[in-house]
Parts: C-alpha cells; sequence; structure tokens
C-alpha cells in the first residue's frame, strides 16, 4: 500500500485558458478567512465558471486551539472550561455532553433536580442559538433588521444565564457530578415572563423575515440536501432534520428529562435551505413548549451529588457520550487509561466539523449568491470546526 | 438489539474479529487486512445497515507501538450502535480508506492524517487539514515536540 499525500497549492494551480473565444474559463475565489458569512475565521475557495460554483475547498484550521491534546494534560473538572470555547453558542449543551459521559464512566448518579435544570438551560440555550442564527441569516441575505431583533432578544435570555451563572458565554456551569451553582428563587418566574416575552415574538420573526418574498426567493428550492445523501456525508442536527430524518437525540436516546416532556421533532420535507430554516424556527417553539412543561415542576433536592474537588477517577476503557446540540450531535469519546483523572486521549465528535463538509456536496452547480444562503442555512460555528 | 447479540452478528461477517473488551457498548476489533471488507459488509447488509458514521479518530498506545483506530457506527434505521476498532503499527501507519463506503470518512480521515499521521490508501484527496503544508510532525502524538511547547513532551 502507498500513500500519496498533497499540497493546497497543488490543488490550486491555474486552469488552462480557454481553447475557443466562445468557451468559458474556470477561475478560482478565495472567500475568508475574514468573510462576513465565515462569523469566524474560515477559508473557503471555490472554483467558478462565471457565477456557477464547480468545486468548494474549505480550509479549515485558523481557530485551531489544539484542545483535544489540551485535554490530555487537565483532569475531567478542567476539561469542562475547554468545552465552553468549541461551540460558544451551544456552551452548556457541550458542557453536559462531557460531564454526562464521564458521570456514566465513573458511576455517578444524578437526581432529578440537577436533570430538570440541565434540560431546562439547554432548551434555553437552543432557543438564544436559533435567535442568534436567525438573526445572522438574515443580516447574510441582506435584512439587518432581523439581526437586531434577535440580539434584543438573546440579550433577555443572556440576563437569565447571567444571573445564575455569571457568565453570558463560557458558561462552564454543568459539571461532572451537578451544577456549579443552584438556580435562584425567582429563576422559575422570570422563565415563565420570559417565554410570554419569546412566544409572540417567535410569530413576529415570522411576519418580519419569513413571509418576505426576497428571502423565500433565496431560500426555496435553493442547496437541496436529500436525506440519503445527508446521512452519508455524516450531516446531523437541522441539517439532517430538514432533509426529513427524524434523527434527534432527544427523541431517539433520551437523556436528561426529555422522556418527560411532550415536544415534536420538527422535519423538513425537502432539504433545501428554506427547510433548514424552517425546521430551526419550528424548533424555537417546541422549545418554548418543552420549558413550560418543566419549569413549573423542578424537583427538590441538591444541586451537586459529589464533592467539588473530588478527584474522578475512569476505570480502564472506551467510553462515548453523545448529546443534541443546537447545531447537532456532540459526541464525546473518552480512552482512559485507568491512571489519574486525565483522560489518555480526548476526542470530540463536533457537528460543525461534519456539517461543513456538507457544502462541497450542496454548492456546486449553485450560484455564488446561493452559496451564502446555502452556508447560512448549515448554522457553521467555526471553532467549534476547528477545536 | 442487545449488545452481545449484535457482537455475535458482527463476529459471524467476519472470522478475524474479535471482541474488544473495555468499551462501554457493542465493540469488535478487526485486523487491518479485513477492515474495508468487514464494514462494506456492516454498511450493506440489512439487520445491521449502519448508515452513519458517527465519528473516526485514532489513539496512540506508543508503548505498544500501535495506532488504535476507532470507527463510531449508527444506523438511523434500527438505532443500534458499534465500536469499530482496528490495530496498526506506529512504525508503518497504513490503512485503507473507507471514503467511498460513507463519504463524510474523507473529512473524518484528513483530520486523523493531520494529527496523527495516519496515511490512508486510495484516499482522494489526502491533505492536511488544519495545519498548514509543510508542518514537521503530528501534534496528537504521544511523543510529539515543538520548539515553542512550553513544557517539551
Amino acid at each position: 500500500m502507498s500513500v500519496t499525500v498533497r499540497t493546497l497549492d497543488e490543488l490550486l494551480t491555474p486552469p488552462t485558458a480557454a481553447d475557443s473565444p466562445l468557451s468559458t474559463q474556470e477561475y478560482f475565489v478565495n472567500m475568508g478567512p475574514q468573510h462576513p458569512i465565515a462569523h469566524g475565521s474560515l477559508r473557503i475557495i471555490l472554483l467558478l465558471d462565471g457565477e456557477t460554483i464547480r468545486k468548494v475547498i474549505p480550509v479549515p484550521g485558523y481557530v485551531h486551539r489544539g484542545i483535544e491534546k489540551m485535554c490530555e494534560h487537565m483532569s475531567y473538572r478542567k476539561i469542562i472550561t475547554l468545552t465552553d470555547r468549541m461551540d460558544y453558542l451551544s456552551a452548556l449543551m457541550n458542557n453536559w455532553a462531557v460531564a454526562r459521559t464521564v458521570e456514566k464512566a465513573a458511576g455517578i448518579e444524578t437526581n432529578s433536580r440537577i436533570e430538570t435544570i440541565r434540560t431546562l438551560m439547554a432548551e434555553l440555550q437552543r432557543i438564544q442559538s436559533h435567535a442568534l442564527w436567525w438573526g445572522v441569516l438574515g443580516m447574510d441575505l441582506g435584512a439587518f433588521t432581523a439581526f437586531l431583533y434577535s440580539f434584543r432578544d438573546r440579550e433577555i435570555i443572556g440576563e437569565i444565564f447571567e444571573e445564575t451563572i455569571g457568565a453570558r458565554l463560557t458558561m462552564n456551569y454543568i459539571q461532572p457530578g451537578g451544577l456549579m451553582f443552584d438556580i435562584l428563587p425567582d429563576f422559575a418566574q422570570k422563565v415563565k415572563k420570559l417565554l410570554a416575552y419569546m412566544r409572540p415574538m417567535i410569530n413576529e420573526y415570522d411576519t418580519l423575515l419569513s413571509g418576505n418574498a426576497i428571502l423565500q426567493e433565496r431560500l426555496r428550492n435553493v442547496g437541496i440536501l436529500p436525506a440519503k445523501d445527508a446521512v452519508a456525508l455524516g450531516c446531523t442536527g437541522p441539517v439532517v432534520r430538514a432533509s426529513g430524518v427524524p434523527y434527534d437525540l432527544r427523541k431517539v436516546e433520551p437523556y436528561g428529562v426529555y422522556d418527560k416532556a411532550e415536544f415534536d421533532v420538527v422535519v423538513g420535507t425537502k432539504g433545501d435551505c428554506w427547510d433548514r430554516y424552517y425546521v430551526r424556527m419550528e424548533e424555537m417553539r417546541q422549545s418554548i413548549r418543552i420549558i413550560e412543561q418543566l419549569i413549573d415542576n423542578i424537583p427538590e433536592g441538591q444541586y451537586m451529588v459529589t464533592k467539588y474537588n473530588a478527584r474522578l477517577k475512569l476505570p480502564k476503557g472506551r467510553f462515548y457520550g453523545q448529546l443534541e446540540t443546537a447545531r447537532g450531535v456532540l459526541g464525546v469519546f473518552i480512552y482512559s487509561d485507568g491512571n489519574g483523572d486525565t483522560p489518555y486521549r480526548m476526542h470530540f465528535r463536533s457537528p460543525n466539523f461534519n456539517n461543513l463538509w456538507a457544502v462541497t456536496q450542496i454548492a456546486p452547480g449553485w450560484r455564488i449568491a446561493d452559496y451564502i444562503a446555502i452556508q447560512s442555512s448549515l448554522d457553521l460555528v467555526i471553532p467549534d470546526i476547528d477545536r | 438489539m442487545d449488545t452481545e447479540a449484535l457482537e455475535k452478528l458482527v463476529m459471524g461477517l467476519e472470522a478475524q474479529c474479535r471482541k474488544r473488551e473495555q468499551a462501554d457498548r457493542a465493540a469488535v476489533d478487526v485486523p487491518v487486512s479485513a477492515l474495508e471488507p468487514l464494514m462494506r459488509k456492516l454498511r450493506n447488509e440489512d439487520p445491521l445497515s449502519f448508515d452513519l458514521l458517527l465519528d473516526h479518530t485514532a489513539i496512540d498506545h506508543i508503548h505498544e507501538g500501535l495506532f488504535e483506530m476507532v470507527y463510531l457506527l449508527y444506523s438511523t434505521r434500527h438505532g443500534h450502535h458499534l465500536m469499530v476498532t482496528c490495530e496498526i503499527p506506529r512504525m508503518d501507519s497504513i490503512a485503507p480508506t473507507l471514503s467511498d463506503l460513507w463519504p463524510i470518512a474523507h473529512w473524518q480521515e484528513r483530520e486523523v492524517f493531520d494529527l496523527f499521521g495516519i496515511g490512508y490508501d486510495g484516499h482522494p484527496d489526502l491533505r492536511r487539514l488544519f495545519l498548514e503544508d509543510g508542518w514537521k510532525g503530528y501534534p496528537l502524538r504521544k511523543g510529539y515536540t515543538d520548539p515553542d511547547m512550553l513544557e517539551p513532551a
């Protein structure tokens, strides 16, 4: 067996000139690493023929911090801090993914108060994350008002987080064995006030942007991803559900207290940009539904079942845990050699890393302006791709 | 399907397949020569039909001189999970590519190549992913050192 390793320069050799004056010539356009639609540092190289995309070459790595290598030198409790810095819009869910995997491996049983608060926080963050995506999608497609609306409403959820957790972005809240802090006595009341505000506000989002003729033209029937391809390309989260695959871990492999709440898994029919848009809009409503059912019955109990500074020793073995973040399945793979409280190898199966690869299959054949809609509808968070 | 039944079914497909101990789910270990044919059967044959390659990564067992490649499979039709591991020597770390079975393997294998230096035979576009072309060494290997490291390994 032999292996040939290529370089980026080899791929970017300029295509040969057109052989007749009537034929066209392909050329490369570089987008990024600093580009407004990347929402971070992601370089995309497009091979174009006129305005039509022939090939997409993603070049990630501009925010690569070596989180997996750092994990090998940190205890399981300290690793939680690093996960905030992957998908920063799903920081609580990232915390939870690690906490859950470690708890399962170490045999720690949490109580129903902890699980309920975790579920509530995760759903609040899902609304916050989808609201940001909605505003940003509007901005990418030229509707700046949506961005202002979504930031105004995110702020209200952010205030609830800030009050409980003390942070707005890098939460470091959900720990193996419980939570960093208990909720405040007026938490339920504040969340209910938020829901009463948010429910009509999502309808207003619809009247503001969803019905807009320009938005519909730019999203409907653009960037179609059939269900079979979506699964083979490893897409998860709203992207695969928009293609019509009802794969939602909250339903398929319930964790937290999702089995106690009633909600629907939202699926699309076609897998175009509009379906991905619609699935996220509807998921915000479902999240509100979940919170409404749980908020009145937060059980009593402790918020931490282990000592906070207790050393967590995992038995020797391979452990994999996963949960549904706002962008898809976040998997945590731990290989513990049984010595000490650091992993021998830790790997994150990040949803954005796998979803990004789908653009190379969706985008060819569409125009460069459609590319903006396609990438925006995938809702990528770049630090989660690079880790 | 429960863990034992699934393992038995998978081991029935490939004679060289062994149960992988110390895993939290159904797990099998397979020699590298039988990796590709086994994976093809796992994906295509009906009671299994693992259509989603959730994750692919590697572990550097530096003291044993081995790389252990880990594949995590999931079937959206039947809802079962399987972990497939495959050990290859550290000195001659070449494995077959699975990118024609699951397109996402193309992308995941590039990450493993970039960080571990495992070469994938038949990979259509094997390049560095996060690091730049011409980077020396593979950072997730246990013995990796870099002049800029504060505490050299």
